[in-house]
C-alpha cells in the first residue's frame, strides 16, 4: 500500500513543482493536489511490515553522509583497514557531537547507481568489517564514544569476500566490539540484514528509527529458504517480526526513534532531529559509567537478549 | 545421560530447507551409512564413495571412522560416535545445560519437527556438550550435529555453546568446539542472530581470562556460525574436505552470476587462505588435540 501511495506523492510533487514554474499558477488545482498529498500521508499512520521494507529501503532515505553532516561537527574521514584495502561500503571516522570528540560509522548506501557502485550498495566484505573494528578500537584507545548507524542488505556474498574470510571478520567484530571500554550506541536507520548488520551493532544501547527493519535476513532471502518461493516476501515480513516494534517487544531492541507519517524520506530534518536528541540522552546515559562497567553492561545485554523467550530447565 | 546410537535417518525430515547442494549431497550419504543400524543384514551392505566412486561394505567403512578406505573421504559422524572416537573411556559426562523448547515467532510445525527430530538422533539439539579426558587432560568439548536441523544456530543452541564456555572459564579447562552447521536457526528469527552475538563474546570473554580454545571445523561449517564462535579459535583446526565458508555456495554463484571454482571454501581453500592452521585426517584428530593440549599444560597431567 505504501509503495503506491508513495508513488503518487512523487506524481503529486511534480505536478506542483510545474504549477509553481508557471507563471500564471493554477491555484485551485494546487490546493486540490496539496489536498490529496496530505491525505495520502495520513494513510501511512498504520502500516504493514511489508510497508516498513519498502521505507526502510526507500532510495530518498537519509544516509550515514546525511546523518554526519546534520548532525556532528568537524568530521574527519577514516578510510582503509589498514591491511591492504578500503571497503567504502563501511563509512567512517572522527567528529565531535556537541564539542565531544567520538568515532562514528556505519554501512554507506549512495543516492544513484554510480554511487551505489563505489559503496556497493552497502554490502562489506570483511575489510568493511576489519575497517571498522579498527576504527572502533582506536575510539577505544583515545576514549571517545563510538556511535554506529546499520543500514545494509547484508555482508556481501563475493568469491573474493569468501576468499578473505568473510565469516571471521564478522565474528572477530562481535566479539571485539562485547569487550570495548567505551559507550557504543548503534542505530538502525534502514535496513538491519544478517550477521552483516550485527557486525557493527553489539552496542549499550540499541535503537531502530520507527520504520527500520532488523532481521536474520532479506525477507526475501527467507521466503526463498524457507518456501522455496521469494514471491512470498510479504508473508516473511509479517513472520519474521522484523520492524521496531517487535524489535523492542523482543526486548532486542532498547528504543524507537519516531519518524515522520510516511517515512523518513519525506522530512530528513525532523528525522536529524530527532535522531539528535535520542543519541544526546543515550551517551548521557552512558557518560558516568566506568570502562569496566561500560563493557560489563554491553556483555550483560547480550547474554541475557533471549531471556525472554529462554527457558533453562 | 546416555546418548542413543544415531537412530534410522528418515530422508528429508531433518534436511534443512534452501541448503546448499553439496551439503545435501552429504548428508545422504550420511544417511545411507546410518541408515542400517536397525536391519539384520547389514553386513553385506555396500556403500559408493561419492569422492573416488568406488564401493565398500558399509560395515567396513563404519569401522574406519566413516571415513573411505580408498580416498579418505570423510563421511559426516554423528555426534555421540564422535565423542567417543575421542575422549578415554568412561571419562565423558554431559554439561547440565537443558533448554525447553520456545517458538519466539510462533513458526507452525516448529514444535513437532524438533520433537521429532530428538526422537531420530537421541540429541536434545544441535549441538552436544560436556566435559571428558583426552589422553588423560581433562577438556571441555562441545560437538555440534548436522543432523539436527543441518546443525542450525537457535537459542538452544547459542545458550549450550555459551554455558559450555563459561563453564570452561570456571574451571579454567581448555574448551575444542566441533563445529557442524548450515547457520542461523530461520524459525527463530532475530533470537537466532542474537546468538551470534551472544556467543562470541562469551568466547572473548573466556579468551581474555586465558583459556585455550580449540575449534574443529567439519562439514559443514558455514553462515551464522562461521560468523560467531567457530572462526574464533586460538587453534582453528578442519577435518578434509569440510565446506567451510560464510556465504553458502549457491548464494554466491547467483551474486556474481559464475561457476566456483573446483575446492572452493572447502578446508584445503581456507588453509591457503590463511584460516585454517592444520587439516586433520579424523584417525588423527585425538592424536592432535591431545598434542595441542600437552602444549598448553604447564606441568604433567
Ligand atoms: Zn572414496
Amino acid at each position: 500500500m505504501v509503495k503506491e501511495i508513495d508513488e503518487r506523492i512523487i506524481e503529486i510533487d511534480k505536478e506542483i513543482e510545474d504549477i509553481l514554474s508557471q507563471e500564471c499558477k493554477d491555484e485551485a488545482k494546487m490546493y486540490v493536489l496539496k489536498r490529496e498529498r496530505h491525505d495520502l500521508i495520513k494513510m501511512c499512520k498504520n502500516i504493514e511490515p511489508h510497508d516498513k521494507v519498502y521505507l526502510a529501503r526507500h532510495k530518498k532515505r537519509p544516509k550515514i553522509t546525511e546523518y554526519i553532516e546534520a548532525i556532528f561537527e568537524d568530521f574527519f574521514e577514516q578510510k582503509g583497514d589498514a591491511l591492504g584495502k578500503e571497503d567504502g561500503s563501511i563509512f567512517g571516522g572522527i567528529a565531535l557531537y556537541k564539542g565531544l570528540p567520538v568515532t562514528v560509522l556505519g554501512h554507506r548506501k549512495g543516492n544513484d547507481l554510480n554511487e551505489n557502485l563505489k559503496c556497493n550498495f552497502g554490502m562489506p566484505g570483511p575489510e568493511g568489517y576489519r575497517k571498522a573494528l579498527r576504527l572502533m578500537r582506536q575510539a577505544e584507545k583515545f576514549g571517545r564514544p563510538i556511535i554506529t548507524f546499520i543500514d545494509t542488505p547484508g555482508a556481501y556474498p563475493g568469491l573474493e569476500a569468501e576468499n578473505n574470510g568473510q565469516g571471521s571478520a564478522i565474528a572477530v567484530n562481535l566479539a571485539k566490539m562485547s569487550a570495548l571500554r567505551v559507550p557504543i550506541i548503534a542505530i538502525v536507520t534502514g535496513e538491519g540484514s544478517s550477521g552483516g548488520a550485527l557486525a557493527i551493532g553489539v552496542a549499550n544501547s540499541v535503537l531502530m528509527l520507527e520504520n527500520s527493519v532488523y532481521s536474520i535476513l532479506s525477507p526475501e532471502g527467507y521466503a526463498s529458504i524457507l518456501w522455496k518461493d521469494s514471491t512470498r516476501s510479504n508473508e516473511a515480513c509479517s513472520m519474521m517480526r522484523l520492524t521496531a516494534q517487535d524489535l523492542k517487544e523482543f526486548n532486542v531492541i532498547d528504543g524507537i526513534i519516531p519518524e515522520p507519517i510516511g517515512g523518513a524520506h519525506l522530512n530528513h530534518k525532523a528525522v536529524f532531529k530527532m535522531v539528535d536528541r535520542y543519541l544526546g540522552r543515550e551517551l548521557e546515559k552512558y557518560s558516568k559509567m566506568s570502562p569496566d562497567d561500560l563493557s560489563r553492561h554491553r556483555y550483560k545485554k547480550f547474554r541475557t537478549i533471549d531471556q525472554n523467550y529462554l527457558n533453562i530447565i | 545421560m546416555k546418548l542413543s546410537v544415531s537412530k534410522l535417518f528418515s530422508k528429508n525430515s531433518t534436511l534443512e530447507k534452501g541448503a546448499n547442494d553439496s551439503v545435501v549431497t552429504v548428508q545422504k550419504q550420511e544417511e545411507k551409512i546410518n541408515s542400517k543400524e536397525k536391519g539384520e543384514n547389514s553386513s553385506d551392505e555396500m556403500l559408493e564413495c561419492p569422492k573416488c566412486k568406488q564401493t565398500f561394505k558399509k560395515i567396513d567403512v563404519k569401522e574406519n571412522m566413516n571415513v573411505c578406505m580408498a580416498c579418505g573421504y570423510h563421511y559426516v559422524v554423528s555426534a555421540d560416535r564422535r565423542i567417543r572416537l575421542l575422549v578415554d573411556q568412561g571419562s565423558f559426562r554431559p554439561l547440565k545445560c537443558k533448554v525447553a523448547f520456545s517458538n519466539p515467532l510462533s513458526y507452525p510445525d516448529y514444535e513437532q519437527k524438533i520433537k521429532s527430530l530428538q526422537e531420530k538422533t537421541g540429541l536434545e539439539e544441535a549441538v552436544y556438550t560436556g566435559v571428558g579426558k583426552i589422553d588423560g587432560y581433562d577438556t571441555v568439548i562441545a560437538v555440534m550435529s548436522s543432523k539436527f536441523l543441518m546443525g542450525s544456530m537457535g537459542m538452544a543452541v547459542g545458550e549450550k555453546v555459551t554455558n559450555a564456555f563459561e563453564y570452561a572459564d570456571k574451571k579454567k579447562l581448555p574448551i575444542i568446539v566441533f563445529a557442524a552447521s548450515g547457520g542461523a536457526r530461520m524459525q527463530e528469527g532475530i533470537m537466532s542472530l542474537m546468538q551470534m552475538a551472544k556467543t562470541s563474546a562469551a568466547v572473548e570473554k573466556f579468551n581474555r581470562n586465558g583459556g585455550l580454545y580449540i575449534a574443529v571445523l567439519t562439514h559443514p561449517t558455514t553462515g551464522g556460525v562461521t560468523a560467531s564462535f567457530a572462526t574464533l579459535g586460538d587453534i582453528t583446526l578442519a577435518e578434509p574436505g569440510a565446506l567451510i565458508g560464510f556465504a553458502g555456495p549457491r548464494v554466491i554463484e547467483q551474486t556474481i552470476g559464475q561457476k566456483l571454482p573446483e575446492g572452493f571454501q572447502r578446508s584445503e581453500f581456507q588453509q591457503e587462505h590463511g584460516f585454517v592452521d592444520q587439516i586433520v585426517p579424523r584417525d588423527k584428530m585425538r592424536d592432535t588435540l591431545a598434542h595441542i593440549l600437552r602444549l598448553h599444560c604447564k606441568r604433567g597431567k
